[in-house]
């Protein structure tokens, strides 16, 4: 086992008991990781990589929906990679059904974007938002976008804490299968 | 949602999960339970089903069904987690098929062929079919419900294993009932109704499973 997987795994088992911030921490460590890996997915299946930012967040949330799949006593890097390995063929998979009819909006599309803006790191995909019902909205956008904590969210949505965390993990479900289902 | 958001709202979510295993095992003792309350409604025991624990033939029926649900289940556990390896269970899972064609040849060498056909066909061929799958049913629908907690790379494929487990629990039950003891009835009626369950199992699985 690598030093790195070691140190991803101590964040993982931290996270897994409820530490948040150790959570967070391995999150913002994998980001990056991920966002290099599908950069290079997307562009060696000749797609472009500033589509990588939704196969990043699709990752990121199915490590965490599916956290329960690793084992604490196993490396972390093998299970990461199957789950990125697995969302970027599925984006892949996406892409290709509807491949055989790439139409030239689609290439103005991509021909209009400057070549190195990063606006994949910036781009906001509040689109996807709008599968989530009302509530889960506020409170996903409230936590998420402007950061407030649990408590505070709970406090200006007059909701209790409780139905904030339901809120919020029911949300983030949604989000995920939103962005799986999303016809590209 | 920029990524350094979405961040902020799963840590913010972070909560102790329960375990994989600890959920499945407790959905496969209710799967357990839901066959044995099935076969005791629709079937029971046969009349000497306990004398018969003597008959190598009649143990034998559970020793095929068994060893499918037990390694069905140790391989679909690795199915469900991404990046594990089948390691032993992709063998065993073969270990009952193997002994039921071994059964299938002591039989043969066993029986005179005239008699054969009587020993496939047997008595029950259409009781088989339709109770196998019948008493397997809502426990393939409590595994496959199990199974939404895993993360499986080919959801087809670990559907099609929670059939496997269905079918092995559902035939061991109904084993007890059914007077053909033959290998040659095994190997024929209980094959196609566990594939009957397993063919069910893959189809909702490859919708169910997704993630």
């Amino acid at each position: 086992m690598s030093e790195r997987d070691a140190e991803w795994a101590a964040l993982m088992r931290a996270g897994l008991a409820g530490d948040r911030a150790a959570y967070a921490e391995l999150l913002a460590v994998l980001a990056p990781v991920l966002r290099a890996a599908a950069r290079r997915g997307l562009v060696r299946a000749g797609m472009p990589a500033n589509d990588a930012e939704d196969v990043v967040q699709e990752t990121l949330l199915a490590i965490h929906l599916k956290r329960q799949t690793w084992q604490p006593d196993q490396p972390i890097g093998p299970w990461i990679r199957a789950i990125a390995r697995n969302k970027l063929v599925d984006a892949l998979r996406r892409r290709g059904r509807r491949g055989r009819e790439v139409d030239i909006d689609d290439l103005s599309d991509v021909l209009a974007a400057p070549p190195e803006a990063d606006d994949s790191l910036t781009r906001d995909v509040a689109r996807h938002l709008d599968g989530l019902s009302a509530g889960q909205r506020q409170v996903v956008q409230a936590i998420a976008v402007e950061g407030v904590s649990i408590r505070d969210a709970a406090a200006r949505l007059l909701m209790s804490e409780g139905a904030v965390r339901v809120a919020l993990h029911r949300g983030l479900a949604a989000l995920a299968m939103k962005l799986r289902e999303r016809p590209e | 949602m920029k990524t350094d958001d979405l961040i902020r709202a799963i840590a913010a979510d972070a909560a102790p999960a329960p375990s994989l295993q600890s959920r499945f095992a407790l959905l496969l003792g209710l799967a357990v339970a839901a066959a044995a309350t099935a076969f005791w409604i629709l079937l029971g025991p046969r009349d000497d089903a306990v004398q018969s624990l003597g008959q190598l033939r009649f143990v034998f029926k559970f020793v095929v069904t068994l060893s499918l649900a037990v390694p069905a289940i140790g391989l679909v556990l690795r199915l469900v987690r991404p990046g594990a390896a089948l390691g032993i269970w992709r063998i065993a899972i073969l270990l009952s098929p193997g002994l039921l064609a071994l059964g299938v040849a002591l039989e043969l060498a066993a029986l005179p062929s005239s008699s054969w056909r009587e020993a496939m066909v047997g008595e029950n061929a259409r009781l088989c079919l339709t109770y196998v799958p019948l008493i397997g049913l809502a426990p393939l629908g409590l595994l496959l419900l199990a199974l939404r907690q895993g993360a499986p790379a080919h959801p087809m494929r670990a559907g099609a294993v929670a059939g496997l487990i269905a079918g092995g629990i559902a035939a061991s039950f109904y084993a007890a009932h059914c007077p053909d003891d033959s290998p040659l009835f095994v190997a024929v009626w209980y094959s196609i109704a566990i594939t009957m369950l397993t063919v069910l199992g893959a189809l909702i699985g490859s919708r169910l499973l997704r993630w």
